[in-house]
């Protein structure tokens, strides 16, 4: 099993743009790294996810995540927003760190451990702070390994 | 104080496992021994008996049904949407003490299994499970009010207010029973308003449907939905579709508590509870509500014309706050059948009396809509969507436009309104605005007499109803914030939309 993130899963300059535009952007790269087979039925299994309940947190962080027969292993795409984007958190602040937690449709749970433990992470200030102040996607992608493999 | 907690949510891969660590850090931080079950994907670790027997509380965090929630039964709990847990932890593990404080124990032999969440120690806890349970009816309805709205609204546009005349054959039906003329705007508006018309005939069965879906899952659809309906039959209006909602939802609830042999276990979500709750909710709708609210309009239409030549102003008043207590509902019917007879005389009075009353039932949408750009924090992100489309409604007399808003939080919207409506009743009468068409909103303003006056009183009387519903709800906003509930209140009502 690969890492849940490496370098090339770490945009920390998303585009401007909507919450749909982030997360395709976000998920092109998992597509490039042969993490998802299927764009489109991977975003419409997102979006199924928002429409259930919006994955905004207070705090600026948008959890966009689903289970998706499109993924081939539990990976994590994470991106950094200058402009912020409206995940329709509680608190009305837009998300300025995205984290596209992207489950294959069938994972035993010893698959799924390591986003239990992401998720986990991401309640944390010390964690989501790390983040925003990371300088380049391979710290970036080092840093998040190295907290979930904790 | 020794805490077991269970947390999920529908995916299991994020949220199930924020909400345990958050619990977790809440309750080291209060000095409290917490566990917490992740029912999660990546599997969880149940509960021993040890941990079970030793606990003083149990919190509940998930947005979908607890497993073998009946191990607890022995425990005071708190039951809330996962999120509720990742925002207010600290908050959640207070009401657990609170819960374990003011927990009785339950005398043997009482019954183990209650519905989902009836333990629901805490007063503000049932009062946000209620709004929880109309949000979730809102949130589907709002579409259904958009779509319908706009739709009826663009008839009007293209055919004019002739086409839905209030007799029994009106000019859409009857153009849209014979064959389609492409080149006529007038068959395009027919065809507008009806489609939009058979959405508008969902409203009240989907706000009661999903109400009682809220309470208590798929098998309340279906006496939720049929007793909508029967709302509709009975013009029992959306004030009769929440109480078929609320019914229904309770009733199913209660259904579920029962204990029945194994083999009817099957069938009792498919087709037992369906079948019971869909038969009585009927009954209760048809016959214990449906009659009373005839004769309750039949009582205020004859009340109505015995008050024909009354006060101008008093009548203004009066019709103005029946045309806002229930949007389409039976009061509301009083009141606009007693102007459109009026038309049919002709006389002077009876078109002031059809202008107040227009006028008045312009005012809901356009009150609501303006409440939500003026303040929108004190409304949800579909409360606010529904308020762009509320414009179109409140000008076209679609007074349904504001439906979603009263029923999301009927006891300060319905009175604001009402006083909304009643000033602009009473200004329209006074100002002396006539008008001989029964329908249009501003589409038919060109062809009133004093139209000034008309769009004065209208102007005016929303400001009014604006400012008192934006009063009340700030008030009751700022109460709970005191206690330090707000946020999680609202946080609540997302959840359960999704649930």
């Amino acid at each position: 099993m690969s890492d849940l993130i490496t370098a090339d899963l770490v945009d920390l300059d998303l585009p401007t743009g909507d919450r749909r535009e982030v997360v395709r952007s976000l998920a092109e790269r998992l597509v490039k790294a042969g993490r998802v087979t299927d764009l489109d039925q991977f975003l419409a299994d997102i979006e199924a996810r928002e429409a259930q309940m919006p994955t905004g947190l207070d705090g600026g962080i948008g959890i966009p995540h689903c289970r998706s027969a499109a993924v081939t292993e539990p990976t994590l795409g994470f991106g950094r927003s200058a402009a912020g984007v409206d995940f329709g958190a509680e608190d009305g602040t837009p998300a300025d760190l995205v984290f596209l937690i992207a489950a294959p449709e069938g994972g035993g749970s010893d698959h799924m451990t390591v986003l239990a433990a992401l998720a986990r992470r991401l309640v944390r200030k010390s964690f989501t702070g790390e983040l925003r102040s990371v300088t380049d996607p391979a710290a970036a992608a080092g840093f998040i390994a190295k907290e979930v493999s904790a | 104080m020794k805490i077991v907690a269970v947390t999920a949510c529908p995916t299991g891969i994020a949220h199930t496992y924020m909400a345990a660590e958050a619990l977790e850090a809440a309750a080291e931080e209060a000095g409290h021994e917490i566990v917490v079950e992740t029912q999660g994907s990546a599997g969880s670790t149940p509960l021993t008996a040890e941990q079970l027997a030793e606990a003083d509380a149990a919190i509940f965090a998930a947005d979908v049904e607890v497993r073998d929630k009946e191990r607890f039964a022995h425990l005071p709990q708190v039951s809330v949407g996962v999120k509720k847990a990742i925002s207010g932890g600290d908050l959640l593990i207070a009401q657990a003490e609170e819960a374990a404080k003011n927990h009785v124990p339950a005398a043997a032999g009482a019954p183990a299994a209650t519905p989902a969440g009836a333990k629901a120690p805490t007063g503000p806890g049932a009062a946000s499970k209620v709004r929880a349970w109309l949000m979730t009816g809102v949130s589907h309805v709002i579409p259904f009010v958009a779509a319908g709205g706009l739709l009826i609204a663009l008839g009007f546009a293209l055919a004019g207010y002739q086409i839905n005349l209030p007799d029994d054959s009106p000019l859409y039906k009857q153009i849209l029973s014979g064959s389609f003329d492409i080149g006529s705007v007038t068959a395009w508006g027919a065809l507008a308003f009806g489609v939009g018309s058979a959405a508008f005939s969902f409203l009240v069965p989907v706000l009661s449907g999903y109400i009682a879906y809220a309470m208590a899952d798929r098998p309340a659809l279906v006496p939720g939905f049929v007793g909508g309906a029967i709302a509709v039959t009975t013009h029992a209006g959306f004030l009769g579709g929440l109480i078929s909602g609320f019914i229904a939802g309770g009733l199913v609830m209660w259904i579920k508590t029962w204990r029945v042999p194994r083999a009817l276990a099957g069938i009792m979500p498919v087709l037992v509870i369906p079948l019971l709750s869909t038969a009585v909710v009927g009954l209760l709708m048809f016959v214990v509500i449906g009659r009373p609210i005839a004769l309750i309009t039949e009582g205020l239409t004859s009340w109505l014309n015995g008050l024909s030549g009354a006060n101008a102003l008093l009548l203004g008043v009066l019709l103005g706050l029946m045309m806002c207590f229930d949007m389409g509902g039976p009061v509301n019917k009083a009141a606009y059948t007693f102007a459109v007879a009026g038309l049919s005389t002709g006389s002077g009075g009876a078109l002031t009396i059809m202008a107040a009353v227009m006028a008045a039932g312009m005012v809901p949408p356009l009150a609501m809509a303006l409440a939500t750009v003026v303040r929108k924090s004190l409304f949800s992100e579909v409360e606010r969507e529904n308020g762009r489309a509320a414009w179109l409604l409140g000008a076209s007399f679609i007074s349904e436009g504001a439906i979603p808003f009263a029923a999301a939080d009927p006891f300060r919207v319905i009175p604001s309104i009402m006083v909304g409506g009643a000033v602009t009743g009473a200004l329209s009468m006074t100002l002396g605005a006539t008008l001989r068409a029964p329908h249009g909103g501003v589409f038919v303003v060109p062809l009133m007499g004093n139209p000034l006056g008309f769009l004065v009183a209208v102007v005016v009387g929303t400001l009014v109803a604006c400012a008192l519903v934006v009063a009340l709800k700030t008030f009751a906003r700022r109460r709970p914030a005191q206690a330090g509930t707000t946020t999680t209140e609202t946080v609540t009502e997302r959840e359960t939309v999704s649930a």
